[in-house]
């Protein structure tokens, strides 16, 4: 599978390494080189200097192919605006999208993204826990 | 009209200022605690600190009894997000976005925005008309009809002077309507009209027609 993930902090780098290891082909965005530094020296695809939201920086990362993008910057609105324009623009048929908020998330859920929420998720495991 | 604007920096503290004077009904949303102080302080209560992203900070403010929704942020992603958080959610009837970079336009439209200001455009038109160089200007853009509306300036050496505008192949989407002359009143062209050096035609074009129009007129 052909797969670009926008933002190189650790979830980023740390999905990049584990899919790049099981041998897709993954290009990673981020608007800081300095992010790279998180991947592993094992690493084989590509890593570019760009924002997601920027529509010549996800052709450059060769949006026009890939099967799958995932949205992981801090931004909630910037990965909310470039999951859309993956979607809508270019066409691309599997696009997750991280949000922090709950609520921005569940309303996205609701316009046909797929989206995930770690604090909702997170929230949910520590309840667990503490109530076992 | 009860309009809440997001984002209060530059470009939001006069359109907060002008909106009140217009007698709406304004609430601003604005992240930095000082700004909205500020604003609280010399407009009265029209300020609350928050995230115009957040459902929550929305729901607070009333949106869903607003009737305008208007994004000015800096930061294009933000005010696509507090648009389609206003209109999927409260469904607030007008939903306005300025933009900073122009390609976003179509995108927004797209995605339920219902306006777009893009502010980095209207300086471009501005300059655009200044420059000597510059023999088109954009007036307007009609977008749902994919037509524009453009004005063109007829140089002194153009090859098209003296000649009529039945004379000319004109590209078939383009319409001239306008000529305003140094000294006349505005004509509306017709078929016999003599073109004119310093001529000003207002034009009905395609974006795609632009500059075979432009070629025509120059006569190059």
């Amino acid at each position: 599978m052909k797969i670009v993930i926008m933002g190189c902090g650790r979830v980023g780098a740390q999905l990049s390494a584990l899919l790049d290891a099981n041998g897709h082909n993954v290009t990673i965005l981020d608007t800081d080189a300095y992010s790279f530094r998180r991947l592993p020296p094992s690493f084989n695809g590509k890593a570019l200097i760009g924002n997601g939201i920027n529509e010549d920086a996800l052709k450059r990362a060769g949006i026009s192919e890939a099967d799958a993008f995932v949205a992981l910057t801090q931004g909630d609105n910037r990965n909310v605006m470039a999951a859309q324009i993956a979607k809508h623009i270019f066409n691309v048929p599997k696009v997750v999208c991280r949000i922090y908020d709950p609520l921005r998330q569940e309303l996205y859920t609701t316009l046909g993204l797929e989206t995930f929420s770690p604090t909702a998720i997170f929230a949910q495991i520590l309840k667990k826990d503490l109530e076992s | 009209m009860y309009i809440i604007v997001v984002g209060a920096g530059r470009l939001g503290y006069y359109l907060i200022k002008a909106l009140l004077d217009q007698g709406h009904e304004v609430l601003a949303i604005e992240k930095r605690a000082n700004i909205c102080d500020n604003i609280t302080s010399e407009m009265g209560s029209c300020c609350i600190r928050g995230d115009g992203c957040e459902t929550a900070t929305l729901a607070e403010v009333g949106t869903n009894r607003a009737d305008m929704l208007i994004a000015v942020t800096g930061d294009d992603e933000d005010n696509l997000v507090a648009c389609q958080v206003a209109k999927h959610k409260f469904h607030v009837p007008r939903t306005i976005a300025r933009i900073r970079n122009p390609r976003h336009e179509k995108l927004f439209k797209k995605l339920g925005v219902d306006v777009t200001v893009s502010t980095t455009n209207i300086i471009l038109e501005h300059i655009e008309k200044e420059l000597p160089t510059h023999l088109l200007t954009h007036l307007l853009n009609i977008e749902d009809k994919g037509l524009e509306i453009v004005e063109i300036k007829i140089p002194p050496n153009a090859i098209t002077i003296g000649k009529a505008i039945k004379e000319l192949s004109l590209p078939p989407e383009s319409i001239l309507s306008l000529i305003i002359r140094k000294a006349h009143k505005p004509i509306i062209p017709k078929a016999s009209t003599i073109i004119r050096a310093e001529d000003q035609i207002v034009a009905v074009t395609t974006p795609d027609s632009e500059d075979a129009l432009r070629t025509i007129l120059r006569g190059r």
